[in-house]
């Protein structure tokens, strides 16, 4: 019988926490199977091919590339290209590279005053000539270079076209399957779909019992201990829930926690922020202006909350620089 | 001079390279360990709620997330200045048990095992969980995905997700465990101490059974005397999730013990434009650069740095291991890098005796597990020990709890000078008068680094290991020579 | 001096209330400055907070939301709820972001207020020209300035 020949895969991290990676892991015996199905040809993380080796591939080498991790130095942007090039499918795995993510906070802010903080300001540093680093330092042997740091996160879509989108921080193992399963069955979806995930919201996951909601106050979740039973929204508790991509399980409110939005927007949904927003404004419960305003005025962290995985996918993409 | 760059290594969060600075003879002048990336989780917290940082800074780490979770919550008991209900606090250490058993297990089959199962210098493509899996059967490769698995079952079973779970809430934990989870939990504890002693038993017949291994971790090349630091219980027995932290001398002796919020007045960050990582140091000894001893502030936060600042293990099976352990190297302090990684294995033992421990604590499904916060937020700092180091989280928040400040130093950078030492080491030990540089040789400069089990390390997947090159140039700056991991 | 900045200014306005009051002040000939780009909506209540910060992406230098008089006006008797339950909200977003408050106008004018239309656009308009260009986008080409 011939050999069916192997899927040529890649896998590479960008300004990711490696949580993806752990992700992938996390499929225990069927890692098993991906390596009997696949070949990986360039794996930093784990295998030893070099850049230079995907830089010698001939383009559309790879079959397909999973890129994790956002876009935040100019190494980053740098390989987001090199891999565009050599690889038929791209896909932007995980959440830092579909949306940005946590690193995507930083567009809160811009490079100087993260350098300041981290190198000159926090209290264990000890630093008097006011040290920061540079893209080239030439020490007593030689020449030594970093990457740039850029003033905004983006996302892979940002600086390149993006075949497939895995959403999650990170993916649930099974969804990964899922969504290896239909590579190497050649049952992709049209480009630019997001795969791994549901087309409804977390809340359709969600065990917790949902009759009406209408809010008079929001509480931090420290503050109440909730029913285990019962919508957190309905409490009072902000949950991202109403506004986020499902397929993860729900398995944040399974254990009393709120969904925070690690999946991203639901479909149709272009920014996930100001839909979580209009979600929660809904169910707040008010007979006039004073009022509505004095129930929001709980939640005081508006971009933190609405924004927390997905901002440099946002509207806006990132606060006014020079705001801090 | 000619510079060789190993360009990527990994490393944190991403990436590191290692750039090689050969004299006119061919020795090396230096070699520097080079972190190229920064993310500033110190800043972007700023203006965030307190109590969402158990939800953001794990993501500092996908692979030790449960540490920046614990140190994040606990920060969060003391900024809040509530008390934890005695239920929650063993729940809180239960969970983290488990993820040491999953974490450290994870690095030592698939990450450094394969050095010594299969050998630092087997061809590329077998050095890794596929080639250890040849080397030792299928069934012992069962043996490992099951026993990280069950580990992470629990993590799920608490948490939620398994990567980034949610299980610590300021004043307790999200949810008391029922009398099954509890019965799950303990039957999951046993098979996890057995593993662990597999595990060690498997340490000693592969690695110190063989006399080229023994040879290569006594090695004046992976030998560097520092300070060790480690969490301690009121016993000064190595404890991960509390305790005081304390800091002893490359003689063994206790050089400072301190409360976590006390961490100010002993460690300092130094900084160099080559590198996004900062150097901790002590900052009562001083930063001498990157030089080993004890009169330079230079200290190690690993595994073995716990164990060389304890002076005991808190469970029978893996005392009985330490004590072993000392007595194979030749008494405390032990400076030999390698030997990170028997004292790796013997914390997986500890960890799984303390979570068998806990499963049967009687108190471990009462329901109260959280108190609410009622005073004023203002600052807290929380210390857990990660697998990589001593983990502290330092928060400083506005009266309704938002964080104005925040500092964080993390496992491994508390390591970054002794491992770009150890690397430096490495690479001048090795690499002598211009002789023919094999992959091998690349290797066990690989294996400076890895023992310290940076992240870099860890997040790495189950087949390969890690890519280098060396690029050798000569001195009109044509390259010459490349090698690579085949 | 020479160029004045002429803001560019989105309003979104429900057709029951607001729209009727920018009619007739068109009709009356009351005069407004051309600066003001109007959005009819059905209702306030339409307006997800998306449309805003679309609004700011796109180049628009102020965005201005109003409807009908809370509680009794909306002619879909509580939309315009929706809308207060939104908009401080929205404020506190755009001034996390950066966009001043004063960019920001939300509020409510009857079919009979045709003059207070055409206030707002002047009054608002200079407010804006005071503020100089929001010029959302320029600063996304920046990579390291």
């Amino acid at each position: 019988m011939a050999k069916k020949s192997k899927l040529k895969l890649g896998l590479y991290w960008a300004a990711s926490c490696g949580g993806c990676e752990i992700a992938v892991v996390e499929l225990r015996e069927k890692i098993l199977l991906l390596d009997e199905a696949a070949d990986i040809l360039f794996w930093p993380v784990a295998m030893d091919f070099k850049v230079k080796d995907v830089e010698a591939m001939p383009d559309g080498h790879m079959d397909v590339c999973l890129f994790n991790g956002a876009i935040r130095t100019s190494e980053n942007e740098e390989m987001a290209h090199l891999l565009r090039r050599k690889s038929k499918v791209l896909v932007a795995f995980g959440s830092c590279a579909y949306e940005g993510c946590i690193p995507g906070l930083a567009n809160l802010f811009d490079k100087d005053s993260i350098l300041r903080r981290v190198y000159l300001e926090v209290p264990t540093v000890d630093n008097p000539r006011g040290v920061l680093p540079q893209p080239a330092t030439h020490l007593p042997e030689g020449e030594v270079e970093i990457p740039r740091l850029y003033n905004t996160v983006k996302t892979l879509g940002q600086v390149t076209d993006v075949d497939y989108f895995v959403p999650g921080c990170p993916p649930q193992p099974h969804q990964i399957w899922a969504a290896v399963e239909a590579i190497l069955g050649g049952k992709l979806p049209p480009k630019g779909s997001v795969v791994g995930a549901n087309e409804k919201t977390v809340c359709d996951e969600c065990k917790r019992l949902r009759e009406e909601k209408r809010i008079k106050k929001f509480y931090r979740y420290h503050e109440i201990i909730p029913d285990p039973e019962h919508c957190l929204l309905e409490q009072g508790i902000v949950c991202a829930g109403p506004a986020t991509r499902g397929g993860c399980g729900a398995l944040c409110p399974q254990v009393n926690q709120p969904c925070r939005g690690c999946y991203g927007p639901p479909p149709n949904v272009m920014d996930q922020g100001a839909a979580l927003l209009s979600a929660v404004a809904s169910v707040v419960d008010a007979n006039s202006e004073e009022e509505a305003a004095r129930i929001v005025g709980d939640i005081l962290d508006p971009a933190g909350t609405f924004y927390r995985f997905g901002l440099p996918a946002s509207t806006l993409h990132r606060a006014r620089l020079g705001n801090r | 001079m000619r510079k060789i760059s190993i360009d990527p290594i990994t490393r944190l969060e991403g990436h590191g390279k290692i750039d090689i600075f050969l004299d006119d003879e061919g020795n090396v002048a230096n070699a520097y360990l080079i972190i190229p990336e920064l993310r500033g989780f110190e800043k972007f917290v700023e203006g965030r709620p307190v109590e969402e940082l158990p939800d953001i800074t794990p993501r500092i780490c996908g692979v030790c997330p449960e540490a920046h979770h614990m140190a994040s919550v606990k920060a969060c008991d003391a900024v809040y200045h509530v008390e934890v209900p005695p239920t929650a606090k063993k729940l809180r250490e239960l969970f983290y048990l488990a993820f040491y058993v999953a974490d450290h297990t994870t690095h030592f089959y698939i990450l450094a095992g394969p050095d010594f199962v299969v050998g630092p210098d087997a061809p590329p493509a077998e050095r890794n969980i596929l080639g250890l899996i040849h080397k030792v059967g299928v069934e012992v490769g069962g043996k490992v995905i099951r026993a990280r698995g069950m580990a992470m079952d629990i993590i799920g079973m608490l948490g939620g997700r398994r990567v980034h779970p949610l299980f610590g809430v300021p004043g307790g934990v999200g949810k008391a465990i029922t009398e099954e989870e509890r019965a799950q939990i303990e039957a999951i504890a046993r098979e996890e101490v057995e593993f662990a002693l597999f595990t060690l038993d498997l340490f000693r017949k592969i690695v110190l059974g063989n006399s080229a291994y023994r040879d290569m971790i006594l090695s004046d090349i992976f030998t560097l005397p520092t300070y060790y630091m480690g969490l301690v219980d009121e016993q000064n027995r190595v404890n991960f999730y509390d305790g005081m932290v304390r800091v002893v001398d490359p003689e063994g002796k206790e050089f400072v013990k301190y409360a976590p919020h006390e961490y100010i007045e002993v460690i300092a960050e130094h900084v160099e434009p080559w590198s996004y990582l900062k150097f901790p140091f002590l900052k009562k000894v001083g930063w001498k650069g990157l030089v080993a001893g004890k009169d330079s502030g230079v200290y190690q936060a690993t595994p073995l740095s716990r164990l060389n600042a304890a002076d005991g293990m808190a469970t029978p099976r893996a005392q009985e291991a330490y004590e072993e352990f000392y007595a194979t190297l030749g008494g405390k302090p032990v400076h030999h890098t390698l030997a990170i990684h028997w004292a790796r294995v013997i914390e997986i033992l500890y960890a799984a005796e303390r979570l068998l421990e806990l499963s049967t604590d009687p108190e471990i499904t009462n329901p109260h597990v959280r108190n609410i916060p009622t005073a004023k937020p203002d600052e807290g700092v929380g210390i857990v020990e990660a697998p990589r180091g001593t983990l502290t989280h330092h928060y400083i928040t506005d009266e309704r709890g938002l964080v104005v400040k925040c500092n964080l130093i993390v496992g491994t950078t508390n390591n970054y000078a002794p491992i770009a030492m150890s690397v430096r080491q490495a690479a001048q030990g090795l690499i002598r008068k211009g002789q023919v540089i094999t992959e091998g040789l690349l290797n066990r400069i690989e294996m400076a680094f890895r023992a310290y089990d940076p992240c870099f390390g860890c997040a790495t997947h189950a087949v390969g290991q890690m890519p280098l090159e060396v690029r050798i140039y000569d001195a009109d700056g044509s390259l010459t020579q490349v090698i690579s991991r085949a | 001096m020479a160029g004045t900045f002429e803001p560019r200014i989105i309003a979104f306005v429900c057709n029951w209330c607001t729209y009727t009051a920018a009619d007739n002040a068109g009709v009356s000939r009351l005069e407004q400055p051309p600066n003001v780009d109007v959005i009819r909506v059905m209702c306030s209540g339409r307006i997800e907070p998306a449309f805003i910060l679309k609004a700011f992406a796109m180049g628009a230098d102020g965005v201005i939301v109003s409807g009908c008089h809370p509680p009794g006006d909306c002619y879909y008797t509580n939309g315009n709820y929706k809308t207060f339950r939104r908009m401080p909200l929205v404020e506190r977003l755009l001034e996390q972001f950066g966009i001043e408050k004063e960019r920001f106008h939300w509020g409510w004018i009857s079919g009979a207020e045709a003059i207070k239309w055409a206030q707002l656009t002047h009054e608002f308009t200079e407010r804006v020209r005071a503020l100089g260009p929001l010029n959302w986008s320029r600063q996304l080409e920046s990579k390291e300035d």
